[in-house]
């Protein structure tokens, strides 16, 4: 095998995330009053739109959770020796955006460095800007860039279209065979928006993102298309590399703090007298430490603990992830108050409730009116704070990391790029392009998240129950 | 003369839905037109549209408002402020929703003041002093500085009279102003209406589903039917004889004393708005239509100033003869099925930082009852006398404080409650909380057998069958979520979720309280015929006593924890003893005039069980109270044949 799987912890936990998550899905498709909230989740445009680009966003993330070690060329073929360094099969994909390394700051597309060196040319050494060894480097002359870029820019824009056209045609080709329609009829409803689902909204953010993508693609062949940081990498590599520590953030924080939230909150509205009593001063008190504070001491435990016992880890991605899972942790443990307070008055209002009075009646017990009855009835709450937890765990992650206390510093993450773009923008020219790129990626990514959030809340809150 | 209000062809939809369609009526200054239909009928949305408070979505399409000189529906939004309060008040069905928590009553009634007379501080005050002493709130200065939450329903309600009237309207509008509200206390804010009318001269117009407050109160009647009005005439000629079939069946609907028969229901639902609706919209559900009802929609038909929309109008047979059927007696025996010895119910209160108890609630307080097999026994009394205290300690959802429970002659303690749990189960008031929405009907009423181990796994299956079967609902509802039924299908649902551990006493709180009175019938048909089935006992909680007259074999009445009255049905109703007895019969408004029987008026309100009156507990608003009752319990008389009061009064020591 010339490569050995690695599985660090945070994949483990994604993994086994996404099959609760299919789980649920195949659970709740079996259901109709679980499934027709989510149908009214799709029929939303704005949502149906965010959740696309979250799905990229997803579907980057988790390539790049395929951990693994390529073998050394050199070792010999019984005793197989791996790199150091852990790969992930979006690496493999990305292939040269990884291995591309310049030497210092350059520009977006640009093909000079941003620093004067002293290069030979002609014979003689002159400080001047040097030639890229990538980026541009396919080029002669200096005034034949902006004619190669506006090139890449159409022709990746005309594939783009190109592609989203054709999947245009198979959609209609198949809705129009499913519901025996004429081609015209279909595309005047797709046109109206009278399909029942948001069609226009689908068709265009998808051709819109494949244009995106096909430019990208085109440009990133020849250029760095956001440039590369201080010792020389791509960022748009970094930028991409850093969705999977957002969406560990996001996603198993939430783990985290669910079990927590669910079962205090619960059992504290449920049971109420002194197991109320008791949780709420746990959470009363954890509410009153700051969360950076509390945050910053574990993680530095955590790091300390990590130095002691170097013999754990065999790689350096391995102790970053482990301090990434920490991070989550300690962030899971500090945040579950907020829902756990919603679910017990939530709780304190259900169990009074006739049918549980009726189960009770029936001598049920009580875990099983729990999970029977006060369960179902607040999990549209427990799903509401997931997805608008999420863009803030998010944010929250970049601060954590701007300040010190965040991931492990040699981990891709949006946090540690702004981290490392800080000090260059008192540089004159500024240095704007890490901050530039971080901050797109996070304010899709959000911006995304809470749009649909926006979609879920609004077809999960029983108050707006009549407006739907 | 002229009317005060005149609508024509009013059409409200929400949505697509045309909720109020075509309803034409007036009302003349000083006098009272009631709405009557069941939920779902346009009333409150008739009553909106004359307010033009529509909800979102709501939109009048056509149709005149004419408030005497007024064009309610041309006036612009500014103007209509004016008319709102000014010219028409409205008064709302919930008395604890409608006044804000928050600011004192006064200043709320100040505000409406201020606002339509231009009155503020001590003018305001004493105007606002001078409302409440018109709608009959004692001690008016006072209440005027206390918060909505000091105050009972009753006093809420007339603070929102109080605060209708503040604009002298001419025209009052009240949607079910009573209907969250005790019988004896309906009766005093009923009255306070009625005066009120006659003294200021104000239109009024009378939303309700309660055919006996419409008989006391209403000058002439209009009849809704799904967005429709299909009858109106003056009050005694459409009470003496209803014409429409669906205002015939209200009637028969209804349980009435002396008659134990079945009661007519009305099959099928209300139907849905939103559709394309052909011919009459009773047609589906009315036994006599024919061919020309379902196509042709019928126009208004005038029979000696009745006016009603029925192509049969005046064909129909004489009001159908409700079969009599002997009231199921059955046999005594000797030992009782449950037998309740001194059952005691205190909740502690407790008060400051380590939670000390401070004092007790006296919810139930020394109650004994005895059920027979195959017989009902109906708790009555108002809300806050701890009858559904009374219901759940039976069962042990709330342990009682003490006392004896004997079930089929078996002890009950903690240890065998699963025993307990077998035989007795309870259907709750209201069908809408007592199913869990998350869960299939299937699941809900295994969910009893499971817990306590009835039946092999195996044949769970075919009970569940035979269940629905029993209570009347199609096979297939196993497999349906609850919110896919009717308000009377749940009931029916909970029904079958009782019976599935086939008890031998149900106990059913207020079970019809939350239905209209066509599906009313259906359940309590229902109830009878299960026990006639299945030879169970009931314990009927209800606060409604022509219910108790239709169901019950005896009744127990019950006053701020304690037992006042019991005894065979028939005898404690047509001929109670006891003053609070009395004073609850002669409050229910009856369909049929009172003959020879004055009607009792109770002053004040139940007071809180924290701290019951020494003496008899009722003597605050007793009528015969003497100097006795203000010193001792009166301990219990007995007028033979299992009829006892306690009542120095009628022990003839007063």
């Amino acid at each position: 095998m010339s490569f050995m799987p690695v599985v660090l912890w945070t994949d483990r936990l994604i993994f086994a995330l996404l099959a609760a998550v299919l789980e649920l899905v195949w659970f709740i498709r079996r259901h109709p009053h679980l499934r027709a909230p989510w149908a009214a989740v799709a029929r939303r445009p704005m949502a149906m739109g965010a959740a696309l680009v979250l799905a990229v966003f997803v579907v980057i993330g988790l390539l790049d959770s395929l951990h693994y070690r390529e073998r050394l060329p050199d070792s010999p073929p019984g005793q197989p020796q791996y790199s150091v360094e852990v790969l992930s099969a979006f690496d493999a994909l990305v292939g040269p955006l990884r291995t591309r390394q310049e030497k210092t700051y350059s520009a977006p597309l640009a093909m000079q460095l941003y620093a004067k060196e002293f290069i030979e040319r002609d014979g003689a050494t002159v400080r001047d800007y040097p030639r890229l060894k990538y980026g541009g480097a396919h080029l002669k002359r200096a005034d034949a860039r902006e004619p190669d870029i506006v090139r890449r820019i159409l022709v990746g824009l005309a594939q783009g279209l190109a592609v989203g056209l054709l999947l245009f045609g198979l959609l209609a080709a198949w809705q129009t065979r499913h519901r025996h329609m004429v081609f015209g009829t279909w595309l005047t409803a797709w046109a109206t928006g009278h399909l029942g689902w948001p069609g226009r909204t689908i068709a265009l953010t998808v051709a819109l993102m494949l244009m995106l993508g096909m430019v990208t693609f085109h440009l990133a062949a020849g250029y760095h298309v956001f440039g590369t940081d201080k010792v020389g990498q791509d960022v748009l590599y970094i930028s991409l590399k850093s969705i999977r520590t957002g969406l560990v953030i996001g996603t198993l924080t939430t783990l985290v703090t669910l079990p927590l939230a669910i079962v205090l909150g619960i059992a504290a509205g449920y049971f109420r007298g002194w197991v109320d009593d008791v949780i709420q001063y746990v959470y009363t008190v954890l509410n009153s430490i700051p969360g950076v504070l509390l945050i910053a001491a574990a993680v530095l435990i955590v790091q300390v603990a990590i130095e002691a016992h170097p013999d754990l880890f065999d790689t350096a991605a391995a102790r970053a992830d482990i301090r990434l899972l920490a991070l989550c942790l300690i962030m899971g443990v500090t945040s579950w108050t907020s829902l756990a307070r919603l679910l017990r008055g939530e709780s304190l209002k259900l169990r009074t409730l006739d049918y549980v009075e009726a189960a009770r009646a029936f001598g049920v017990s009580h875990a099983r009116i729990i999970s029977r009855h006060i369960f179902p009835n607040v999990f549209h709450l427990v799903l509401i704070a997931i997805v608008l937890d999420f863009s803030g765990l998010v944010l929250a992650e970049a601060v954590l990391s701007y300040v010190g206390v965040g991931v492990d510093p040699t981990m891709y993450s949006w946090g540690n790029m702004i981290n490392g773009a800080r000090l260059e923008l008192a540089r004159e020219p500024v240095v704007w392009w890490q901050l530039g790129a971080a901050f797109a990626f996070m304010f899709t990514l959000v911006l995304a998240a809470n749009l649909f959030a926006d979609g879920v809340r609004d077809a999960f809150d029983p108050r707006l129950e009549g407006r739907r | 003369m002229k009317p005060l209000l005149r609508v024509e062809n009013l059409v409200t939809a929400i949505g697509s839905a045309r909720v109020v369609d075509g309803v034409s009526f007036h009302v003349a200054a000083g006098e009272t037109y009631a709405l009557l239909g069941e939920s779902g009928c346009g009333k409150s949305m008739t009553a909106l549209s004359l307010m033009r408070l529509l909800p979102d979505g709501g939109r009048i399409v056509s149709g005149a408002v004419q408030l005497g000189e007024t064009d309610v529906l041309g006036l612009p939004e500014r103007e209509m402020r004016r008319v709102r309060g000014g010219q028409m008040a409205m008064v709302f069905q919930e008395p604890m929703l409608a006044l804000n928590p928050v600011i004192k009553v006064g200043g709320q009634i100040d505000e409406a003041l201020a606002l339509h007379q231009g009155l503020a501080g001590q003018a305001a005050r004493d105007a606002a002093r001078a409302l409440l002493d018109a709608v009959g709130v004692p001690d008016a200065a006072r209440r005027l500085d206390t918060y909505p939450f000091e105050l009972s329903g009753g006093l809420r309600q007339r603070m929102m009279i109080a605060m209708a009237l503040a604009g002298e309207p001419e025209l009052l509008i009240a949607d079910e102003p009573t209907t969250a509200l005790d019988v004896t206390i309906q009766a005093q804010v009923l009255d306070v209406l009625r005066r009120l009318r006659t003294e200021r001269r104000m239109g009024m117009l009378l939303i309700t589903h309660d055919l006996g407050v419409v008989a006391e109160n209403a000058d002439r009647v209009g009849v809704m039917y799904a967005g429709e009005l299909v009858e109106e005439g003056a009050r005694d000629t459409f009470f003496a004889a209803p014409q429409h079939p669906y205002s015939r069946m209200l009637f028969e609907a209804l349980p009435r004393p002396g008659d134990s028969g079945r009661l007519t229901t009305i099959a099928g639902q209300v139907p849905r708005l939103d559709g394309q609706l052909r011919g009459c919209r009773f047609a589906p559900r009315c036994p006599f239509a024919i061919a020309r009802c379902r196509t042709e929609s019928p126009g208004w038909q005038d029979r000696d100033g009745q006016r009603v929309r029925c192509h049969l109008a005046g064909s129909l047979p004489a009001t159908s003869v409700r079969e009599r059927v002997a009231h199921l007696v059955a046999e005594h025996v000797s030992q009782p099925l449950l037998q309740v010895e001194g059952l005691k119910v205190h909740f502690p209160i407790r008060r400051g930082f380590i939670q000390r108890t401070v004092g007790h609630v006296h919810a139930v307080d020394d109650v004994s009852l005895a059920i027979e097999a195959g017989r009902t026994l109906a708790l009555v009394g108002e809300s806050g006398c701890g009858k559904t205290t009374v219901g759940k300690a039976l069962l042990r959802l709330i342990e009682p404080t003490a006392g004896t429970i004997l079930l089929g002659g078996e002890t009950i303690t903690a240890k065998n409650a699963p025993t307990l749990r077998r035989q007795a189960q309870m259907v709750f008031q209201d069908p809408f909380s007592s199913l869990n929405p998350r869960m299939r009907v299937a699941d809900i009423l295994l969910e009893g057998m499971d817990a306590l181990g009835v039946g092999a796994a195996g044949t769970r299956r075919d009970a569940i069958a035979r269940l629905l079967r029993q209570v009347g609902l199609p096979d297939d509802a196993g497999d349906r979520y609850p919110h896919a039924f009717s308000g009377g299908q749940r009931q029916r649902i909970a029904i079958a979720r009782a019976l599935a551990v086939s008890p031998r006493l149900v106990i059913c709180d207020e079970p019809t309280s939350a239905l209209d009175v066509s599906v009313q019938a259906q359940i309590l048909n229902l109830l009878k015929d299960l026990q006639a089935e299945l030879g169970l006992a009931y314990l009927f909680i209800t606060h409604n006593l022509a219910v108790v007259e239709y169901l019950a074999h005896d009744v127990a009445v019950m006053y701020l924890g304690r037992i006042v009255e019991q005894g065979p049905a028939a005898e404690v109703l047509r001929a109670p003893r006891h003053p609070y007895t009395q004073a609850l019969v002669s409050a229910v408004p009856r369909i049929e005039p009172q003959i020879g029987q004055s009607i009792i008026r109770l002053a004040g309100d139940q007071p809180s069980p924290l701290n019951p009156p020494n003496g008899c507990h009722f003597h605050p608003r007793c009528p015969q109270a003497g100097a006795v009752c203000r010193q001792t319990y009166p301990g219990q008389t007995d007028l033979g044949g299992g009829h006892w009061v306690r009542c120095h009064w009628v022990a003839g020591q007063v």
